[in-house]
């Protein structure tokens, strides 16, 4: 549906986004991660020529795009930005927008509006002043302004943004229902890692504005491909280390002195980041670990306790940094806390190693 | 204080018809700075419209210069204007001069930087990323344009009723361009003018109480407008 080769935008000397090959599928739900000011919706722009690029080409359909078919090729996406930026208009007219722009009949035009207004839950609301909408109202009302043009690509910049957890949950429910039913060919950009394994059928993370690594969710977040992607897809153990043995796809990890054990085919002497997500590690009291298939255990001293909601992250001295998360009824019944001796336990399985 | 009362009782007469020179003065003022007004709203709507979303060069300078233009004392433009037009002018040809399109092009020079000002920055309080989502929903530029000027509207009639302000109280370039000539361009204001030269306080009154209720009349139609766009 969508290519992207060769992409650079800069302003000034600054460059905003790099990107070397990109492709959607149709039919795909392409989730685009990346932190705040990581060129996640200069992508979007681009994609939706908004934007000028400095160099590259973008192909719709297989056709490249040129400068004269901005327009024309517009009228087969749809673009929501973060902000619903409705208009001083009924919801109706609000959804109809698009249609209008495309000169469809009036008759034609309400039966559409109506469909995604219900399918949206917001039937109820179709001749109230936007300027009367909550916000999560509002964001529904933009995405049916995009959906009711039933576009060949959708476009979506943080749509649950600034939403309270309740609302975003019952939205990114029912827009994963809709897109799965309609096979909306999709690209949508998101810091939130949960929506992009939810929505995604392929992540493409993108850091410092160069796109780092595309493939499916389960890939990108436990074989990420660098340690900048590691350490956005949630690894929060990286440490260097070399590797000191390899067999039968395992591989032996020096990290300070300590022999640590993952999976993998890297040959020995090549130095290696050690990474691990904090929820594949597993504290014991110093006296209570029982046996177990963990190939990996380490002592030492907790440094730190930082309550996360209803979790708490434990960083532990094993001689390195290694960071756990656990439920705050596990660190209450556990008595643990800051200077704690405990034993810190993970899978090699669970840790990844990644060439450096 | 009897001067101020006569005032309003010789206006009261005038309003019943009692004479029909002021009625043709009435008539005429506001066909000139309507016309003005309308003219400079078909220039500086679009010409504002360029500046608060284009991005060329001299920009920044054609700005200053809107925002210089909106501060033009009157009797400057009337002296240019006349100068333009009089008969040894370079567009004295044209014979123009002491006419009522003379008053009307003095006038829209007047009334134009003010609405061109003014819409540049109503579209530029819009919310910048609007364009964008317009845009991105498959507008073309001018659908693009007319929904962003459906959203500013009330600050554009705010601009519409400055113009049409800026112009119909004015009496420096009128009386300079139009010579105030009865019957043919005396209008309101440069007719007060008279009547206070000669003496004539209760008719100077009469015509000022004419002239605010017209000026009156007219906001409040177009404020109606503007605050139905608020309430809805």
């Amino acid at each position: 549906m969508l290519e992207v080769r060769d992409l650079l935008v800069r302003y000034g000397e600054h460059t905003a986004l790099e990107v070397g090959h990109l492709a959607v599928a149709p039919g795909e739900v392409l989730a685009v991660i990346g932190p705040n000011g990581a060129g996640k919706t200069t992508l979007l722009l681009a994609l939706a020529c908004l934007i000028r690029p400095e160099r590259g080409e973008i192909r719709f359909r297989g056709r490249p795009l040129a400068a004269r078919d901005d327009r024309e090729y517009r009228r087969h996406l749809a673009l929501v930005l973060q902000e619903p930026l409705l208009l001083s208009l009924s919801v109706f007219e609000n959804v109809a927008l698009g249609l209008r722009f495309r000169g469809l009949p009036r008759a034609k035009m309400a039966r559409r509006v109506d469909k995604w207004l219900a399918r949206l839950g917001i039937g109820h609301l179709r001749d109230r002043p936007a300027a009367h909408l909550s916000g999560g109202e509002a964001r529904r009302v933009s995405l049916a302004r995009a959906l009711a043009l039933e576009p060949d690509l959708l476009l979506l910049d943080e749509p649950f943004g600034a939403l309270d957890p309740p609302t975003r949950a019952g939205l990114l429910e029912d827009l994963q229902g809709l897109l799965a039913e309609t096979g909306q060919t999709t690209v949508f950009v998101t810091h939130d890692l949960d929506e992009a394994l939810m929505l995604g059928d392929r992540v493409a993370v993108l850091l410092g504005g160069r796109l780092r690594q595309v493939g499916p969710p389960e890939e990108v977040f436990a074989e990420p491909a660098d340690p900048e992607v590691a350490a956005f897809v949630g690894m929060e153990t990286i440490v260097a280390g070399r590797v000191v043995a390899c067999q039968d796809g395992r591989v032996v990890v020096d990290v300070n002195g300590l022999h640590l054990e993952a999976v993998g085919e890297i040959p020995p002497g090549r130095a290696v980041y050690f990474c691990l997500r904090p929820e594949d590690v597993t504290l014991w009291a110093k006296d209570g670990a029982p046996a177990s298939s963990a190939r990996n255990r380490l002592s030492g001293p907790i440094r730190r306790l930082t309550p996360q909601g209803p979790l708490v992250r434990v960083v532990v001295d094993c001689g390195f940094s290694l960071t756990a998360r656990l439920t705050r009824a596990s660190v209450q019944e556990m008595d643990l806390a800051e200077g704690v001796e405990v034993i810190a336990s993970f899978k090699a399985s669970a840790a990844r190693v990644i060439p450096r | 204080m009897s001067l101020i009362w006569e005032g309003i009782l010789d206006a009261i007469r005038l309003l019943m018809g009692d004479d029909p020179e002021v009625w043709q003065i009435t008539l005429l003022s506001l066909r000139v700075s309507g016309l003005a007004t309308l003219i400079s709203l078909l220039v500086g709507l679009p010409l504002g419209t360029v500046l608060a979303l284009g991005r060329f060069p001299g920009r920044s300078l054609l700005l200053s210069l809107i925002n210089t233009g909106m501060a033009l004392p009157p009797v400057v433009v009337g002296l240019v204007v006349s100068i333009l037009l009089w008969r040894s002018g370079p567009l004295g040809a044209l014979g123009l001069i002491y006419t009522p399109a003379a008053i009307i092009i003095a006038q829209t020079i007047i009334a134009a930087p003010v609405v061109t000002g003014l819409t540049a920055v109503a579209l530029q309080q819009l919310d910048p990323r609007l364009r964008l989502q317009l845009l991105g929903l498959g507008a073309s530029p001018l659908q693009m344009v007319l929904a962003l000027w459906w959203e500013a509207r009330l600050s554009l009639l705010a601009a519409l009723m400055a113009g049409f302000g800026s112009v119909i109280s004015e009496v420096g370039a009128s009386m300079m361009v139009g010579g105030n000539i009865r019957g043919q361009t005396r209008v309101l204001t440069t007719a007060i003018v008279l009547e206070t030269s000669r003496g004539q306080f209760a008719r100077a009154i009469a015509l000022s109480l004419l002239l605010l209720a017209l000026t009156y009349m007219v906001n409040l139609a177009l404020t109606w407008i503007q605050q139905r766009g608020v309430r809805q």
